[in-house]
């Protein structure tokens, strides 16, 4: 049987204070010499709340959260990719999912698929594009329903940016700033979270995907960590699915799956063989990617766990 | 049993239904043209410093505390319609007996909303929450009914068989009450005409019972018949009926139309959005309650907005949107936004379309409220005018296993508010175009589709084992790119405004050539390559395109 003591100050408005009769039992049930020390004058102690310990009959049942076996688990939804939903178990409700890796290697095809999966379902999705990357076609080809789907395009469109270049009187050096693109970014972060803020505010939406994967990393990286914290609050408890696409883990310990993706070494190896032929002749058929469960807060699994290997057709490929 | 609901001093009840902070003020309202204005009603407060029908407007004035409003047609008839609406919540056989006055017939009534009284009273508590204070009065006959809200204040009721015992009190100038007119229009030219000789009979009938000493109703109902008839004829006899409480007719009920309009005119006219913002709340709540009232939705609120007259306007706000007069003929037909131009007085509008039946005053006013901050009406606004299409609210059926969804109202103001901030084209479900042009879509207004609960069974099928499809992530625009060529082979690919995507081309599919629009201004041609580029990040697959008749090389997406 486990046994700690702790001061009486740290105990302090906690509920299971014993009494002072209690108290001075369990001390004389435990070796007391091993507590306090040959000489040195028995001192007041309560104990912890660890099961076992309590003599008194209505505290015997209470466990502490972080003692016990099984904990709640967030249900799981499918991704759409079989391999994938073997390998981590879907995607979880209620918690933010990051998927992370360079252009290429599989984040769409995977976000594409998890809105597919999604939509199939019922369920209203969302799509809040930091750089306006979403392709319609390959929406229809990955199968997800269109009505379902809202399409948010942060950035400004050329119109506006023009109308707002004509109004603006900037010197010269500051407009060289503000056409840069780490303006324009940092601009289409801003409309992102403000748009999230609303989506996540609103309610009712089954998945909700943050598309950052064309934002330069420092950019992304200047979301504060309160607004990831924000955004697992908001979707804490709810039926969604807040899922961010982004070249590197920015979301810290908000996340709850941080799956990173990468274009596999073999499908490099293979492009190189057939080099040689004549380009009309080859076909860009699939992808190859190699998924890798970095971190999941669900079932305490260990960092850097073992990877899969799937691939992705294209849509001309059937 | 019949009911009446009857407005007392219906102008100033109309202007207090529109600006409920007046009412513990004197008012006066004045119509006619200037400079011959005349006060036509006043409040009771303003009767008490001596304000009275007929003065003219530099009199009225002299009082300083008094506040003047111009007599407001449009108003009154809202008021009337709300009155309407007040009775048409009860029964469906409603008589407009005046635009003060209206006459519901309450049989079979009883058992869903009580007894006479209950009735009178709950008649009473809803033209309440309408912003009419009412006289509510219920007797067997309408006529009957109909003095007693006229004679009495608040709710009467008068049980069948003791008609002549209540009405009998009442002045005799009951039976001679002003109607307060109504808009005049070319129609009614001579009807116009006629009432104003049916008006002279009756202040010559009226003039002779006094000479009589016939001064309340109780009086007239104890003369003798015959002498009567033979001193008055019928008219007088119609009198004594209606002073006995005796007299019977066909109710003549009126179908209510569906117009649910509200306006304010402004005595100042206003030139920011939060003070529109509280006028809008009122209209917006008043038509809500009428809506309310006939268990009705809307799914349309058109706004229109008479600003001041052009020539004060300044010339940057002009460039806002207030076209010049030829401008608008084209511009007001399909676009939501609308300016009219009349004389010197501009109109603006704008329309406001729900996916959905809704009825939420405060949502309504949020929507208004970012329409507005994003398309600002550019001049000063003297006049506010709202209309509410009327619909079916919406019914559904909920079910324990559906899928989660947006509720209605919510996402409508959650879209508002994210196209406030990205801009109205930039968010909503994709559209698919028929060509094979690059871009072919549009977005369309995000409606999500109901689910059925057989969708929801099947979805919770195990689902088909599906390959997942490769994406391409879109560079909008396309960049730019440096093509090297050597013996016609694409070797090297580099783009200046993206400085990842270059490096040499470890592997290329392609060309595959595809046109179109060639029969049009925009034609285009293209060939596409698949591409794969080694650089800093790895091997990373490019969809590079040669524009044929521009003659210039795009990378267009990357394969993700």
């Amino acid at each position: 049987m486990s046994s700690a003591v702790v001061p009486t100050s740290a105990a302090q408005g906690r509920p299971f204070v014993f009494e002072v009769e209690e108290v001075a039992e369990l001390c004389s049930q435990s070796s007391q010499a091993e507590l306090f020390g040959e000489g040195r004058p028995p001192q007041r102690v309560v104990p912890v709340s660890f099961p076992g310990v309590f003599k008194d009959s209505r505290l015997a049942g209470i466990t502490p959260a972080s003692r016990l076996a099984i904990r709640p688990t967030p249900e799981m939804v499918s991704s759409g990719i079989a391999e994938m939903d073997a390998f981590t178990g879907g995607l979880p409700r209620g918690c933010l999912t990051e998927i992370c890796g360079s252009p290429s290697s599989g984040r769409t095809t995977l976000l594409l698929s998890a809105l597919a999966a999604a939509t199939r379902r019922g369920e209203c999705c969302a799509v809040v594009d930091a750089s306006d990357t979403l392709d319609p076609q390959s929406v229809v080809a990955a199968g997800i329903e269109l009505d379902r789907l809202l399409w948010v395009r942060c950035g400004e469109d050329s119109t506006r940016k023009n109308s707002t270049a004509r109004k603006t009187s900037f010197s010269p050096e500051k407009k060289r700033f503000f056409k840069s693109d780490l303006h324009d970014s940092e601009h289409s972060l801003e409309q992102l979270l403000r748009a999230t803020d609303l989506l996540l505010e609103s309610g009712g939406f089954g998945l909700i995907a943050l598309d950052l994967g064309d934002l330069p990393p420092q950019t992304a990286r200047r979301i504060p960590l309160t607004t990831w914290f924000r955004f697992r609050r908001a979707v804490e408890h709810t039926p969604t699915v807040l899922l961010a696409v982004e070249r590197q883990s920015i979301a810290g310990s908000c996340s709850s799956l941080l799956i990173k993706l990468e274009s596999q070494e073999h499908g490099r190896q293979q492009l190189t063989n057939y080099q040689s032929w004549p380009s009309h002749a080859q076909l860009l058929t699939e992808l190859e990617i190699t998924a890798e469960l970095v971190c999941s807060r669900m079932d305490r699994k260990p960092a850097g766990s073992a990877g899969i290997t799937f691939a992705s057709k294209t849509a001309w490929a059937g | 049993m019949f009911a009446c609901i009857f407005v007392p001093n219906f102008p100033v009840a109309a202007v207090f239904r529109a600006e409920p902070e007046l009412r513990a003020r004197s008012l006066a309202i004045f119509e006619g043209k200037p400079p011959l204005e005349k006060v036509f009603a006043v409040n009771d407060v303003a009767g008490r410093v001596g304000i009275v029908s007929g003065m003219t407007k530099a009199q009225a004035e002299l009082c300083s505390e008094l506040t003047l409003r111009p007599r407001s047609f449009l108003q009154e008839s809202a008021a009337h319609a709300a009155l309407l609406d007040c009775a048409q919540s009860f029964s469906p056989r409603v008589e407009s007996a005046a635009a003060d006055t209206a006459i519901l017939d309450l049989a079979g009534m009883e058992s869903l909303f009580g007894a006479p009284p209950e009735i009178a009273h709950e008649l009473f508590r809803c033209a309440a929450s309408l912003g009419l204070d009412v006289n509510v009065a219920v007797a067997s006959n309408p006529d009957a009914a109909v003095l007693v809200a006229r004679g009495f204040p608040g709710v009467t009721v008068i049980p069948s068989g003791k008609e002549a015992e209540c009405l009998g009190p009442l002045p005799i100038k009951v039976l001679f009450a002003d109607q307060p007119g109504e808009q005049p229009s070319d129609n009614e030219k001579k009807g116009k005409e006629k009432k104003s000789d049916q008006k002279k009979e009756a202040g010559r009938l009226l003039e002779t019972l006094e000479r009589w000493g016939v001064r309340d109703l109780r009086a007239l109902a104890a003369l003798p018949e015959v002498a009567l008839s033979e001193r008055l004829g019928q008219e007088g006899l119609r009198l004594q009926e209606l002073a006995q409480g005796a007299a019977s007719r066909t109710l003549m009920p009126v179908e209510a139309p569906a117009v649910f309009e509200e306006t304010i005119e402004l005595e100042f006219p206003i030139v920011l959005l939060e003070p529109l913002a509280f006028l809008l709340n009122r209209l917006l709540e008043q038509i809500c309650a009428r809506l309310a009232a006939r268990a009705l939705s809307t799914q349309e609120l058109r706004l229109t907005l008479e600003l001041q007259n052009l020539a004060g306007v300044d010339p940057q706000l002009e460039t806002f949107g207030i076209p010049s007069e030829s401008d608008t003929a084209h511009s007001a037909i399909e676009s939501p936004t609308q300016h009219f131009v009349s004389g010197r007085q501009a109109k603006f509008c704008r329309i406001l379309r729900l996916p959905l039946p809704m009825l939420d005053a405060k949502l309504f006013l949020k929507l208004l409220q970012l329409d507005l901050n994003a398309h600002p009406p550019g001049a000063p606004i003297v006049k506010i005018h709202l209309v509410a299409e009327a619909a079916r609210p919406r019914s559904a059926q909920g079910g324990l296993f559906l899928p989660p969804s947006p509720e209605p109202e919510k996402l409508e103001l959650t879209l508002a508010r994210i196209a406030g901030l990205v801009g109205e084209a930039r968010v909503g479900s994709v559209e698919l175009l028929d060509t094979h042009r690059a871009e072919g879509f549009r977005l369309r207004r995000f409606v999500p589709r109901i689910v059925q609960e057989s969708h929801a069974q099947k979805s919770s099928e195990p689902e088909k084992e599906k390959s997942a499809v490769a994406a391409l992530r879109m560079f909008r625009s396309p960049l730019r790119a440096t093509v090297i060529l050597e013996n016609g082979e694409l070797t090297r690919v580099s783009c200046t405004k993206k400085k990842e995507v270059q490096g040499s081309v470890l592997w290329k599919a392609g060309p595959w050539r595809s046109s179109g629009d060639w029969w049009e201004r925009e034609a285009w041609a293209r060939d596409e390559w698949d591409i794969a580029l080694q650089n800093a990040d790895g091997v990373v697959l490019y969809r590079l395109v040669h524009d044929l008749l521009g003659g210039g090389w795009f990378v267009e997406g990357t394969y993700d």
